[in-house]
């Protein structure tokens, strides 16, 4: 019987630390990292986690490509990617052991359920000799634990379950153990089964015994000499909640719909890694949303065309192929001037590429993927939890400039999460609109606002305002179709004039860590996590001489960036593609020198290949 | 026809508005602008309610014509921007402007999908079997053999009929017009505005430019009566100058009959009922070719996907206990960092 009263060993303190948990598609990995990290950021850390799902929907159990899993970075310092090297393996067979030993320095600990490391096992996963008995591991700190037998064994007494519940609740084990080993309580996940749970207590009583027996298992075996304790972090005070980085872009454009007093409507078509926004919009019908699952992305764009011709708050939600569907109606809603956020979740390109990868190369087709002279405002998200802002913002800059706004998020925030200070619609930015109520004498349909260029919305049902706007050029008092030379020449500058003053309504760029020096490094949308922590290391080690400038204001691009440029003796532009962004810096800014870091892996930045790099520039 | 109420204030005037209009002169086009000026007057709308969408050609020029709200839109789409449209204010009178190029060939996805939907849209397609604005192709509904600017040796590929299409894809109301009977046309668009449901209304529209005198076989003053059956709902499918041939049903098949020969009287004759849910006799009805049918062939009442997404949104928010955004942000797991 194992002894509740056992004394901790002396936790040893750490700031960070990255575990990842891994198994078959079918062992329930996803549920088990999202507990750790949901406990572990009401335990007060920073977190930041990354599931990693197998492409094929149902693969071979066992087999290398089913192989699934979910990584956790926790601080007490604050972290800003999921990390790059795994301190922790939870392996729950061998083709997870083997497909992820890759991302463990030698030294760290690795778990394994030494159950399933059967002959057939083995076999599925390419192995020639069992890894736990040929040595190949002893760089490696291997802690082998029976974890099906011992789940079986604390469920012996439990009735009303079947086999495959049981052995299926072995995740519940390994998650045990890892919460003895950071010093965590099982509270949380106990809680979470009483809930999901209410009407099968027999489940609710096997899941918290297996937690238990790996908590306590952990704390009886001597193959743990340690635990490691790691502190809250310093966050800013506030009610938080851990959320994805597709659920905040959700919420984000909830909350301008709110806001600006219109309802949401989305038009969209299923796409990875895009399709959570689709999922998560579609439940809030108590909202009044209206999400239209299309038969294409051309009908998910053109709907939503429609939608904001008839005044509501309109958009579409899609990933690089179908952004490029969508290149056509996207002009027209350029063209006539109407309010539409278009979100482009990237993924590795061309074509179908890699769906389940990341990659930033649609930055040129956002900018520039239609005909003609086709300018729309371009914004990028850098965090999960930021996914809110620059979703509202995308609202915000559509409704208030009357123009499409493509907003860039990518596969790694987007399905990434971390803490998310809740913001209340209340402390959220006012949204004006250019809704007019009623005709007045000599009214056109695109009069514009002096200042931003914006022209009015007048919606249908509105008396005495009726219109026509289309495709064809316009002339620029009437707005009537108009084939005149000179005035098409007007209306294409006008129309880039509108969104190149957007810069008046945008924040300046401001460089982290220093704001002159030898080096800048300039990033944008999803890679802030991995260029800040780089430059924040070296940093720490004492250089002062670096900077780090991340955009999210693309098109245009915020007032100040030569000038902020110029401070720098290099600027080093890092990115996920083959240089997209840097050609667009050299492009607007003919004399500086651009250097170039970029990784086209589908495969996120790695700190230490960042760290390297920057030194070897100054 | 029955008078409405609301806007017998209003005139056909009120629908047109100054630009000049730039069809070739003698296009259908032109009959049809007219008929759907003096149909709206006729409708239980206000002015401002009403919207007319596009796709591209030369049909859908349309709404820079008309003095309502108008959206030319890009090619074939105009399903889709209707039907946001429409889902985001279900109370305007939408309306959608195609041509067979349109309709039938980039925009087919849209087309089944939005009748397959039964979103309360009226569609106005424009059949000249031919590509008008780009002068001169063979278009999906363009005859085999067909000779065009791009099937110089004949037009190699069958094409669709409209009518059977829209039934395969559910549509729930389907009439078929002449281009050269403003009358019909006029108290058809009025029908169609009274359906709750998508509406199709094909009208056999002559491109004097490209494909002259395509339909003149049915259409022609002098044989019209003899070539096409107009059908009423509730009426026997009489036609024929002398209203001497009807309709009979033998086995699986229409038949053409004499009244008056054989033994055959009006009784015998197979009475219209466009409102009948199964749609065999309708399809049959359009795939004929000896007499052509014109009229409204089906028109079928059923829920439309406004009334179900607002039923459903309805019921949603009476069991929600969500106010605003915030209650959502707030619920579920939260923690407070202190
Ligand atoms: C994306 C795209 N492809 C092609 C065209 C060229 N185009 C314009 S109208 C048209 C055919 C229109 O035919 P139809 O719908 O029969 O209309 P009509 O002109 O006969 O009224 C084509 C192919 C276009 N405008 N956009
Ligand atoms: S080309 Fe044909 S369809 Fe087009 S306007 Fe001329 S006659 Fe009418």
């Amino acid at each position: 019987m194992i002894t509740l009263e056992k004394k901790k060993p002396q936790a040893q303190a750490l700031n960070n630390v990255v575990i990842r948990f891994v198994g078959d598609s079918g062992d329930g990995m996803q549920l088990t990292g999202t507990q750790f990290s949901d406990t572990s950021a009401m335990f007060g850390n920073d977190v930041a986690t990354f599931p990693n799902y197998p492409s094929e929907i149902r693969a071979p159990q066992g087999s290398l490509y089913g192989v699934s899993g979910f990584q956790v970075h926790i601080g007490s310092v604050e972290v800003s990617t999921p990390g790059d090297n795994v301190d922790l393996l939870v392996a729950m067979n061998p083709a997870a052991l083997k497909t992820n030993l890759y991302a463990v320095k030698p030294g760290h600990t690795i778990i394994v359920d030494t159950d399933s490391f059967t002959k057939k096992n083995l076999e599925k996963a390419l192995y020639e000799k069992n890894p736990l008995e040929d040595g190949s591991l002893e760089n490696y700190r291997v802690i082998q634990v029976q974890m099906t037998s011992l789940t079986k064994e604390a469920l012996k007494d439990v009735e009303g379950l079947d086999n495959k519940s049981i052995t299926r609740s072995k995740n519940m084990f390994a998650l045990g153990m890892v919460y003895w080993l950071y010093n965590r309580s099982p509270e949380h996940t106990i809680d979470f089964f009483k809930k999901k749970f209410k009407t099968k207590p027999h489940l609710i009583e096997a899941n918290k015994k297996v937690l238990n027996a790996g908590y306590f298992y952990a704390e009886t075996i001597e193959l743990i000499p340690n635990s490691y304790s790691i502190s809250p972090a310093k966050m800013a005070k506030g009610t938080y909640r851990i959320i994805m980085g597709n659920t905040a872009t959700a919420w984000g454009f909830l909350a301008a719909a709110e806001k600006s007093g219109r309802e949401l409507f989305l038009g969209s078509y299923p796409i990875t890694p895009a399709t959570d926004i689709l999922h998560e919009l579609v439940k809030h019908k108590h909202f009044g949303v209206k999400a239209f699952q299309a038969e294409d992305e051309i009908a998910g764009v053109t709907s939503a065309i429609g939608a904001s011709f008839a005044g509501d708050l309109a958009i579409t939600t899609t990933s690089g192929p179908g952004l490029a569907l969508k290149g056509e109606a996207i002009g027209l809603a350029m063209m006539i001037e109407l309010p539409l956020v278009v979100v482009n979740v990237q993924r590795g390109g061309p074509s179908t590429g890699l769906p389940t990868k990341t990659e930033q190369s649609d930055l040129l087709q956002a900018l520039f993927g239609r005909n003609g002279e086709s300018p729309v405002i371009v914004i990028a998200a850098s965090t999960p939890a930021n996914c809110f802002n620059y979703a509202y913002e995308a609202a915000k800059l559509a409704v208030e400039h009357m123009t499409p706004v493509i907003l860039l998020t990518d596969g790694y925030i987007a399905n990434g999460s971390g803490p998310w200070r809740i913001k209340t619609v209340e402390e959220m930015p006012e949204i004006k609109n250019h809704l007019i109520k009623e005709a007045k004498e000599n009214w056109h349909p695109y009069d514009r606002d002096p200042e931003t260029l914006a022209r009015n919305w007048a919606i249908p049902g509105t008396p005495g305002l009726e219109h026509r706007v289309g495709g064809l050029e316009k002339d620029k008092v009437t707005g009537d179709v108009s084939h005149v030379p000179e005035n098409h020449e007007i209306m294409v500058r006008t129309r880039a004039e509108k969104v190149k003053r957007v810069q008046n309504y945008i924040p300046p760029i401001m460089p982290e860590f220093t704001d002159e020096g030898d080096l800048l490094v300039v990033g944008w949308g999803g890679t802030y996590g991995a260029l800040h922590s780089a430059v924040k290391e070296l940093f720490e080690e004492g250089y002062r001489n670096i900077g780090f400038a991340h955009f999210n204001y693309i098109n245009p691009l915020p007032k100040n960036t030569e000038e902020t440029f110029r401070r720098f003796k290099k600027v080093i532009v890092c990115e996920l593609n083959s240089g997209q962004f840097a050609n667009v810096l050299r492009m607007n800014i003919f004399d500086i020198e651009f250097l170039q870091y970029n990784k086209i892996q589908g495969l996120p930045f790695a700190n230490s290949e960042l760290v390297e790099k920057f030194k070897s520039l100054i | 026809m029955e008078t409405a109420t609301l806007n017998n204030k209003y005139t056909y005037k009120d629908f047109a508005n100054d630009q000049e209009v730039r069809w070739c002169p003698g296009c259908d086009d032109y009959v049809i602008l007219r008929s759907v000026q003096k149909a709206l007057p006729e409708m239980d709308v206000k002015k401002e309610d009403v919207v007319f969408i596009s796709g591209i050609g030369c049909s859908s020029r349309f709404p820079y014509y008309m003095g309502t709200y108008g959206m030319h839109g890009i090619h074939g789409r105009a399903p889709a921007i209707a039907s946001g449209v429409k889902l985001a204010n279900p109370d305007l009178s939408v309306w959608v402007i195609t041509g067979d190029g349109d309709s039938m060939a980039i925009g087919g996805n849209h087309f089944i999908h939005v009748l397959r939907r039964n979103i309360d849209l009226n569609i106005i397609l424009f059949n000249n079997e031919i590509y008008g604005l780009t002068k001169g192709q063979f278009s999906p509904t363009s005859l085999v053999g067909q000779k065009t600017k791009s099937s110089p040796y004949g037009n190699t590929q069958p094409p669709f009929s409209p009518g059977e299409l829209a039934i395969g894809a559910h549509g729930r109301f389907f009439a078929r017009i002449s281009g050269n009977t403003p009358k019909e046309m006029t108290e058809t668009f009025v029908e169609a505005q009274k359906f709750k449901g998508t509406s199709l209304i094909e009208v056999m529209q002559n491109c004097v430019i490209f494909n002259d005198g395509c339909y003149l076989k049915y259409t022609d003053k002098t044989v019209r009566e003899d070539k096409q059956l107009y059908v009423e709902n509730g009426k026997p499918m009489i036609f024929g100058k002398e209203r001497d041939k009807g309709l009979v049903l033998n086995g699986l098949k229409l038949e053409v009959v004499n009244v008056g020969e054989n033994g055959i009287t009006e009784e015998d004759i197979l009475i219209h009922d466009a409102k009948e849910k199964d749609p065999t006799l309708h399809q049959m009805l359009i795939r004929m070719e000896y007499p052509l049918v014109t009229g409204i062939i089906r028109s079928f009442d059923d829920i439309t996907l406004e009334e179900r997404e607002n039923a459903l949104t309805e019921e949603i928010k009476s069991k929600s206990s969500f106010h605003s955004t915030s209650d959502l942000f707030f619920s579920g797991e939260t923690y407070e960092v202190k």
